[in-house]
């Protein structure tokens, strides 16, 4: 029952869709109204959940894209072998409401006193926890020195683009195109791999935190050679997506 | 099949064991290797979900939902918490 909440507990309930807006193609941000949130970090993700009218259940989780204290935002890519995602891109608009529990998740987060120097890699639309972090730290007044490395198949396909185009002090950001490139790119154009991390990565004397996202290959091989180069494990925070598409 | 992480499926475990779950530490039974559950193997499309050590492979978890009721097997642990 809506409303009914309990602290500490995790229930269900409906938040309302305030607005719908589009970032790519294929991928839209929900802004949600979500009646007595108790506030989330960035970095937690919300599961949603879609009833269809034989009573028939699909979950799915989404990673929040909004930094504490802001509404609550999820941006979701289209699947198109999707249960849920083409609902949330194609089908819903301002007004309808969603099903939704959290927030979820303590090991995925970043608070301004884990410090940094941070390296944020993400892969897709493994952007979106990310931004919640880079968000979070502007709005705190972090000066916590980032380094983002984004990896897109095109710059059709790079979210929140404007956003990043613009990033705030302290935020150095390097995007790389695996498949397409318009003429004159200055970036990288190429999967990320050990010689791009040596390029990009802080050193690991410098004892960065390390935050990657993306498809489960992404989150493979960028967590595999930033611990061969020396970060500890423990300092290289992964939440895979599962999939391939996205990079 | 790719795994995604222990972070992927806290929505349930805050469902079976009524608290965050993902920065517990899980100790492997079969090789010892301690991890937070926000960093296991997960493999959410088997009937059901499997958590897997990331180290050795040892099935860690196992939940099956049955209607309302999630059927919990914890066997492959050796400590949790």
């Amino acid at each position: 029952m809506a409303g009914t909440a309990l602290r500490g507990r995790l229930t269900w309930q409906a938040a309302k869709v305030l607005a719908v807006s589009a970032e790519t193609a294929t991928v839209r941000t929900v802004t949600l109204d979500v009646p007595d949130w108790p506030g989330h970090q960035a970095g937690q993700h919300v599961d949603i959940r879609l009833t269809d009218e034989d009573g028939y259940v699909a979950e799915r989780s989404y990673s929040i894209a909004s930094a504490p204290g802001e509404p609550v935002a999820l941006t979701v890519e289209r699947l198109d072998d999707g249960e849920v995602s083409p609902y949330l891109t194609d089908e819903l608009r301002a007004g309808d409401e969603l099903e939704l529990r959290g927030p979820i998740g303590g090991y995925f987060v970043w608070e301004p006193e884990d410090g940094g120097p941070l390296l944020l890699l993400a892969g897709g639309s493994g952007i979106v926890p990310l931004r919640s972090i880079l968000r979070h730290r502007e709005r705190t007044g972090s000066t916590v020195p980032v380094r983002l490395l984004y990896s897109s198949r095109t710059l059709d396909d790079v979210i929140y683009r404007g956003e990043l185009d613009n990033p705030a002090a302290g935020v150095e950001i390097f995007h790389t195109l695996t498949r397409h490139q318009p003429p004159g790119w200055p970036g990288y154009a190429r999967r990320v791999d050990a010689t791009l991390l040596a390029e990009v990565a802080w050193p690991a004397g410098l004892m960065p935190l390390a935050y990657v996202c993306g498809p489960t290959s992404f989150v493979e091989a960028v967590s595999q050679t930033l611990v061969q180069s020396g970060y500890p494990p423990q300092r290289v925070k992964t939440e895979r997506f599962g999939g391939t598409g996205g990079t | 099949m790719d795994a995604v992480d222990g972070n992927a499926i806290g929505g349930l475990l805050h469902e079976v064991f009524g608290s965050e779950m993902t920065t517990t530490v899980g100790v492997c039974g079969a090789c010892g290797t301690a991890r937070q559950v926000g960093e296991l193997a997960v493999y959410a499309r088997a009937p059901g979900t499997v958590v897997r050590c990331p180290s050795c492979d040892n099935v860690l978890m196992v939940f099956v939902k049955i209607h309302d009721r999630t059927c919990v097997d914890l066997m492959g642990l050796a400590a949790l918490g």
